[in-house]
């Protein structure tokens, strides 16, 4: 065994994660940890100020996806990878997308369905909890 | 090793140069490919339990409760909305800072540094899990059921105790799995290997478990 072969492979292997750290200042992971920050309490101030209906679903879903990209690209460091290593992983999940639309479409259909043949029950209104706290209130009463 | 030659390449030529002949597609330590495989798996299997939720949603007849009071909590006298599951959000995202900085210093093989945040990040976790138990506690004592609530659709409950059971069991076996690394870096067991990777394969498993949570806050807890 070549003991300096080792010896030089150990001190390459040094200097990348050296190089690595270089690349990588800890200004951009506090950053983005900021940031991360910032987007989920705008995500949970969605549901503090109520918002609802369309507005309410688009910025939901644009603070989530903000959030899954800072992690991923950042975090996970993905944005420093090679392209074949991006495709590998971002590929796969796109299928995904197949899946939602197909079962949305299903979904629609079977609750069609119960409509038609089980009729929508009366009490579709969406419950308080508040409501249901008051109930066992009285019932105990 | 990696090849600097390649890195001069456009993004198109280097999937091509990557993928042809025999050899190596991946300029990555063999530990972390397999890790980014595992991820993949976990995410269609996430995946699975989120788009079940969405068929159910849409398929019930029943209404489906307000997320935001079933997780409510009484603070200081004032009912705050969601307010458990924000500060659950914010432990999470905690972690994964302390984790990026961990894998940082990973880089200068600071042992002092990697441990300490690997444990920080491992608390955190673990606190997390402990919130989830209580959320658990109260949901169950209010007569949450896998099969039935008070507040609405029975689907509410088996959506609930499944997707937050299966992220739970994620950070509790990531806080094991910390805990473990950042106990052998600290033994200089990769020292000895001369190999610091793990920290960086450990780190990626714990930012896709808050990435999970990314998902699971948005489509189960706000929408």
């Amino acid at each position: 065994m070549d003991h300096s072969v080792l010896a030089q492979t150990g001190n390459n292997q040094t200097r990348n994660e050296q190089a690595m750290a270089d690349q990588h200042p800890i200004g951009v992971y506090l950053k983005v940890w900021i940031l991360l920050f910032v987007l989920s309490s705008f995500s949970y101030m969605v549901d503090y100020f109520d918002f609802q209906g369309i507005v309410r679903w688009t910025l939901i879903i644009i603070f989530m996806l903000l959030k899954a990209g800072f992690i991923v690209a950042i975090f996970m460091h993905v944005m420093w990878e090679r392209m074949a290593l991006i495709s590998a992983i971002l590929a796969p999940p796109t299928v995904l997308l197949v899946l939602i639309g197909l079962m949305s479409s299903e979904a629609n259909y079977t609750f069609g369905t119960r409509i038609d043949h089980l009729g929508q029950p009366e009490a579709a209104v969406r419950i308080h909890v508040s409501d249901v706290h008051a109930g066992e209130a009285a019932a105990e009463h | 090793m990696t090849d600097h030659s390649l890195q001069k390449t456009g993004h198109l030529q280097s999937v091509v140069q990557d993928w042809s002949d025999q050899k190596q597609a991946f300029h990555v330590p063999w530990g972390k490919l397999m890790m980014w495989i595992f991820l993949i798996s976990d995410t269609f299997i996430f995946s699975c339990f989120l788009v079940g939720y969405m068929n159910v949603r849409m398929t019930t007849t029943d209404p489906w409760p307000y997320p935001s009071e079933v997780f409510a909590l009484t603070l200081f006298g004032k009912n705050i909305p969601l307010i458990l599951i924000a500060i659950m959000t914010f432990i999470l995202i905690t972690s994964s800072g302390t984790m990026a900085l961990a894998v940082r210093y990973s880089h200068f093989r600071d042992k002092k540094k990697i441990a300490l945040f690997m444990f920080c990040t491992a608390a955190l976790g673990a606190s997390f899990v402990g919130m989830q138990a209580f959320e658990w506690t109260k949901l169950i004592g209010e007569g949450v059921r896998p099969w039935s609530n008070p507040f609405g659709a029975p689907q509410f409950g088996s959506v609930f105790f499944m997707v937050t059971g299966f992220h739970g069991l994620h950070v509790s076996i990531g806080v094991l799995y910390l805990s473990i690394v950042a106990s052998k870096v600290l033994k200089g067991d990769y020292d000895r290997k001369n190999n610091y990777d793990i920290i960086e394969i450990a780190g990626l498993y714990w930012h896709f478990v808050d990435l999970v949570w990314v998902f699971i806050f948005a489509f189960f807890y706000l929408w």
